[in-house]
């Protein structure tokens, strides 16, 4: 009987012991795996960064150095002047924030209506809202471009601003918010003779903070990312945004291209994208779960 | 008395929602509509008084344009190609990202840095990486000065160096290209989105698999997958309905010119073709166009529905 009992526990050392050397082989390999596709990730941003620091001596030898042999900073200024970044910085930013802050006032405003108050056809409306969000936007895009010729739009902040103000995704997200706070915050608040206005501004704009800043950081990535509308009907000097101007300022993609200027334009576009990404992380990943749409 | 107060409060607030939403999305509905069904409709012709008669011309015109079936295989292709491929890696990394402690955190945020970049941007990157820098005119005496960093990475592999997307690239090495920039560019989200859903599972289904005994692959196949379904099909849907409007990642490597230099135009899409049509004042093509992709956007859609009614697991 005792035997017995010492062979089983034999047996079970033996299983276990091969279980744990299956497992730590697993776990080598998901590691191995993960490590490698992390480096497929992050390989074209280093060789964004390196091309940028190369002469461009060095970067057309025939073997490609993977660390400068000399770091050279004078591409990014080439770059600032080639593409006159300067301006189009500016550009962006007067688009990004105007276009951000009404945005955020007319949502917060659509998406209290939609929450809070009962209206005849409240929720006919909502759906059709809904609706709209499986319509591709270039079908929007083909009469938005005669409307705002006709408007006399052509080339201003205005055209690259207004037509996309509403965003009924984002509505939609704050909605789903305001709709989480409890109403009995509202009728108290009625009972003391609270206005709308500053209940809104007072409860329920603090208690859905986290949802606004997702809006604020995804709109600004959208006009920092924006081409092909402001490619149509704003591509002046004095209103061109930084994605287009990159763009045509380096036309030439194959061929013999003065790849260091390029790649540190490149790298200046991209730079402010991973500031608000390493800050903001958080509010990026929470919007973009729920929505599946860049930018 | 308080309801009436309300409702014209209610209005009040979604006023200046409705309006912009009239102007730019109601009105272009069924301008659009119109637009296709007009013959032959341009703006330009329209604003000198002209007069379009009724009918299917537009819809007809654009699917017998040899242009637009190129787009339209263009687009399919690079859906079929880059959907699979691109669910099934992040997948394999979601879940592997799920069975580890240590590093987690750290490699999760690597994996998800591709989502927040501009993809004209980065699609110069890789257009740079793919690129060979030389003199090429399509005669025997090419300069190559270098190959790239890919074709050098290949070369040290022993494989022979390949002509991306230089002049004289051939269709199939300008469609590779273009699938491994969107499959590095698709990633992040399915990844973001399969752990978030795989982090929600809920343990017991695991612990009941490990007292059984099941094996590993079996847990994935019959609990793993199941229960991830709908993030799956979430995943593939919006992966299919970007695919089809894919645009700006094809301008970021190859430029304007959608293709290489001695083809412009090889690989347009869907999208580029609506915006051509529009450049040339031809809107009632790039309407009869822009409602072809909605309709095939539609179909995918209310197919995959179907699809999950019976296969995905709640």
């Amino acid at each position: 009987m005792s035997e017995r009992k010492i062979m089983q526990e034999q047996n079970m050392q033996i299983v276990s012991a091969r279980s744990r050397i299956i497992r730590g082989c697993v776990k080598c390999f998901t590691y191995a795996f993960l490590i490698l596709m992390a480096a497929v990730v992050l390989f074209p941003f280093y060789w964004m960064v390196i091309s940028s620091l190369k002469s461009l001596e060095e970067y057309r030898l025939n073997v490609p150095t993977f660390w400068p042999r000399k770091i050279l900073l004078s591409n990014y200024a080439d770059a600032f002047t080639t593409a006159s970044l300067g301006r189009l910085f500016y550009n962006t930013m007067i688009v990004g924030v105007v276009s951000t802050l009404l945005s955020l006032v007319i949502t917060v405003l659509s998406a209290f209506a939609f929450a809070r108050l009962e209206f005849k056809g409240r929720d006919a409306m909502f759906g059709a809202l809904l609706a709209t969000m499986m319509i591709p936007g270039e079908l929007f895009t083909i009469t938005n471009y005669a409307t705002v010729t006709s408007f006399g739009w052509m080339n201003t902040y205005t055209v690259l601003i207004v037509p996309f103000l509403v965003s009924v995704f984002y509505i939609y997200l704050l909605r789903q918010n305001f709709m989480q706070i409890p109403n009995e915050l509202y009728l108290a608040a009625k009972v003391d003779g609270t206005s709308d206005l500053k209940y809104l501004w007072k409860v329920m704009v603090p208690l859905s903070l986290p949802t606004l800043i997702s809006i604020t950081i995804l709109k600004m990535m959208g006009a920092w990312n924006s081409y092909i509308w402001p490619r149509l009907v704003a591509n002046d000097e004095a209103h061109r945004m930084i994605t287009n101007g990159l763009r045509n300022a380096f036309t030439e993609t194959t061929g013999d291209v003065n790849y260091p200027v390029q790649m540190a334009a490149v790298a200046i576009v991209s730079a402010p994208l991973f500031l608000v990404f390493v800050f903001l992380r958080k509010y990026i990943m929470a919007g973009v779960s729920r929505s599946g749409i860049k930018g | 008395m308080v309801d009436s107060k309300q409702q014209w409060k209610a209005w009040l607030y979604l006023a200046p929602a409705i309006v912009l939403l009239l102007i730019f999305t109601v009105w272009p509905i069924f301008n659009t509509v119109r637009m296709a069904l007009l013959e032959n409709y341009s703006g330009l012709k329209a604003a000198a008084g002209m007069q379009f008669e009724l009918g299917f011309g537009n819809f007809v015109k654009v699917v017998q344009y040899k242009r637009f079936v190129q787009c339209l295989k263009n687009t399919c292709l690079l859906c079929v190609l880059t959907v699979p491929i691109s669910t099934l890696l992040a997948l394999l990394v979601a879940v592997a990202l799920n069975s580890i402690k240590f590093l987690q955190k750290g490699l999760q945020t690597i994996f998800f840095l591709p989502y927040v970049t501009n993809s004209i941007a980065i699609g110069m990157v890789f257009a740079a990486m793919f690129n060979i820098v030389g003199s090429f005119y399509g005669t025997e005496n090419e300069l190559i000065v270098t190959a790239g960093i890919i074709n050098n990475i290949i070369g040290f592999f022993g494989g022979k160096h390949i002509n991306w997307i230089n002049y004289g690239s051939s269709y199939e090495a300008n469609m590779f290209v273009m699938v491994v920039y969107i499959v590095w560019n698709a990633l992040p989200f399915k990844i973001l989105v399969l752990l978030g859903g795989l982090q929600s599972i809920n343990k017991q289904y695991y612990d009941a698999a490990k007292v059984d005994g099941t094996p590993r692959r079996r847990v994935f196949t019959h609990i793993t997958v199941p229960l991830l379904s709908p993030m799956l099909a979430y995943v593939i849907i919006t992966g299919f309905i970007g695919g089809f409007k894919e645009y700006t990642s094809i301008v970021g490597i190859f430029g304007e010119n959608m293709g290489p230099p001695d083809d412009a135009g090889r690989l347009n899409t869907m999208v580029g073709f609506i915006y051509d049509a529009l450049e040339t004042n031809s809107q009632g093509r790039a309407s009869a166009a822009a409602l072809i992709l909605f309709g095939i956007i539609l179909v995918v859609t209310l197919i995959n529905n179907q699809v999950s009614k019976k296969r995905v697991h709640y």
